[in-house]
């Protein structure tokens, strides 16, 4: 663990939206094949990375999460749904600059792709992921709060 | 009934639909007393202090909260009023002057105060207080974040517009009239999208390039967002009649989000990187699709021009 600025652990915490088909498969996999991953993720599984609305990682964003992972099946093909997973790249790309614009670094959102038998690439994604929050530092909403400039 | 009309940082376009009436404002007011108005009625701040609580039976508040001052009167009028309503975009959202949260209190006066187009040698900004011969005058301090009516007091109903249709201001005074009243907290107006009450033909293909308005004019007949012109009308609520949409000119939000969207900015970016058809964008590196997306220029100010400072989050945040 790393000193954050003020003296005080920082341990990032992360929400995570998975699709049913590959990367909740692929979590799966990772926790039953007992590989170890920090616990900073906290997921919800959802039909299709391409259900997941902008406005959902906005409100993780002032809910206080410092990041937030989209995970979905590999483009071009592999969504379940034909197409989810590319409107979920485009909205991503998108949402980025909204966020830039925003003064919100836009590497707090990452999109990923692991298929149901990649565990070891998710617990992966999921390690990196955290390490780069860490270097990060907090999520500039939450450290507003805990200043009670909010 | 004793009517008032307060405002915060306006443009007055809302006091004009009232005046927009017509015919039809005679009858309004012969029912209603208006005790503030500070655009039409020679009323003081003094007037309305001296007014015992409750005493106002409604109250059209139009103007987003930008200063003290704004916020002051804010109080005081829900104090007075039985019935405050929040008119009008700025009001309701936030409106443009919300666009101010992209910045800070600093970064405006500087802007206003201390760039070359403004003839200001000594470098002077309002201050809290000052001392004119003798007399002590106040300025009111400007908020560091513009807000909504709703952001400083309870708000009972809303009627949004920039400005509200003369038809709203009728039905609405109707409603309030005759006792015949929605919950309270409702927004005043159809819940659907634009594109429920839009006369335009859509054919709902997916566009592959995104036209900016001075670029075409549109044809008349077809959906605007079909001819590639980002159009607000998905994330936007109906009421205003098409007004925009049938001059030829694409919807810009005033109307703020329909019910059931809470985030009107993320729900248009939601729309139209589903619409958009990248051409071979399956064989397509992460990089390009990422390049394609950063033509759209300036998603704020497109998605967000009137509701910003209502949205998730609400204001620029300064991490980079």
């Amino acid at each position: 663990m790393e000193m954050a600025e003020g003296g005080s652990w920082f341990e990032p915490k992360i929400l995570g939206f998975l699709c049913n088909w590959c990367s909740y498969a692929a979590a799966d996999l990772a926790g039953m094949s007992r590989m170890e991953y920090p616990p900073n993720i906290r997921c919800i599984r959802v039909m299709c990375s391409g259900r997941v609305e902008p406005s959902f990682v906005l409100e993780a964003l002032r809910e206080g999460y410092d990041g937030v992972l989209i995970a979905g099946c590999h483009p071009p093909s592999d969504c379940h749904y034909q197409s989810g997973n590319l409107k979920a790249r485009r909205r991503y790309y998108l949402l980025r600059k909204l966020l830039r614009e925003l003064g919100i670094n836009p590497d707090r959102v990452r999109l990923e792709w692991a298929s149901a038998s990649e565990g070891q690439r998710f617990a992966e994604i999921v390690r990196d992921f955290t390490e780069q929050l860490r270097r990060l530092g907090p999520n500039p909403i939450r450290a507003m709060r805990v200043g009670g400039g909010e | 009934m004793n009517l008032a009309i307060g405002l915060g940082a306006t443009c007055s376009g809302c006091d004009v639909t009232i005046v927009d009436l017509a015919e039809d404002l005679p009858k309004i007011l012969s029912s209603a007393n208006i005790v503030f108005w500070p655009t039409a009625a020679d009323l003081k701040l003094k007037d309305l202090e001296a007014m015992a609580d409750g005493s106002i039976d409604l109250c059209l508040y139009h103007g987003s909260i930008v200063n003290e001052e704004n916020a002051e009167i804010a109080k005081l009028l829900r104090r007075k009023s039985k019935l405050l309503v929040a008119f009008g975009s700025c009001a309701c959202f936030g409106g443009i002057p919300g666009l101010g949260n992209l910045t800070n209190r600093e970064q405006l006066l500087e802007t206003v105060y201390g760039t070359p187009s403004t003839e200001n040698p000594n470098g002077i900004k309002p201050q809290g207080e000052v001392i004119v011969d003798g007399y002590r005058m106040r300025v009111p301090r400007r908020l560091d974040l513009a807000l909504p009516l709703s952001g400083v007091v309870e708000v009972d109903y809303l009627i949004p517009g920039c400005p509200p249709q003369t038809s709203q201001v009728r039905d609405s005074f109707e409603a309030i009239l005759s006792g015949n009243l929605p919950p309270k907290g409702s927004i005043i107006g159809p819940g659907k999208n634009l594109c429920d009450e839009c006369p335009r033909k859509r054919e709902g293909k997916a566009i592959a390039r995104i036209v900016r308005p001075h670029e075409i004019i549109p044809d008349p007949e077809k959906c605007l967002l079909d001819q590639g012109i980002l159009c607000m009308g998905p994330a936007t609520r109906a009421g205003c009649g098409a007004k925009c949409i049938k001059a030829n000119m694409r919807c810009e939000g005033c109307m703020g989000p329909p019910d059931g969207i809470r985030d009107q900015g993320a729900k248009m970016l939601s729309t139209i990187a589903s619409i958009l058809g990248l051409e071979g964008e399956e064989k397509m590196a992460e990089e390009e699709v990422a390049k394609l997306m950063d033509g759209i220029a300036d998603p704020v100010g497109l998605f967000y021009l009137f509701s910003l400072s209502s949205s998730i989050l609400r204001r620029k945040w300064g991490e980079v």
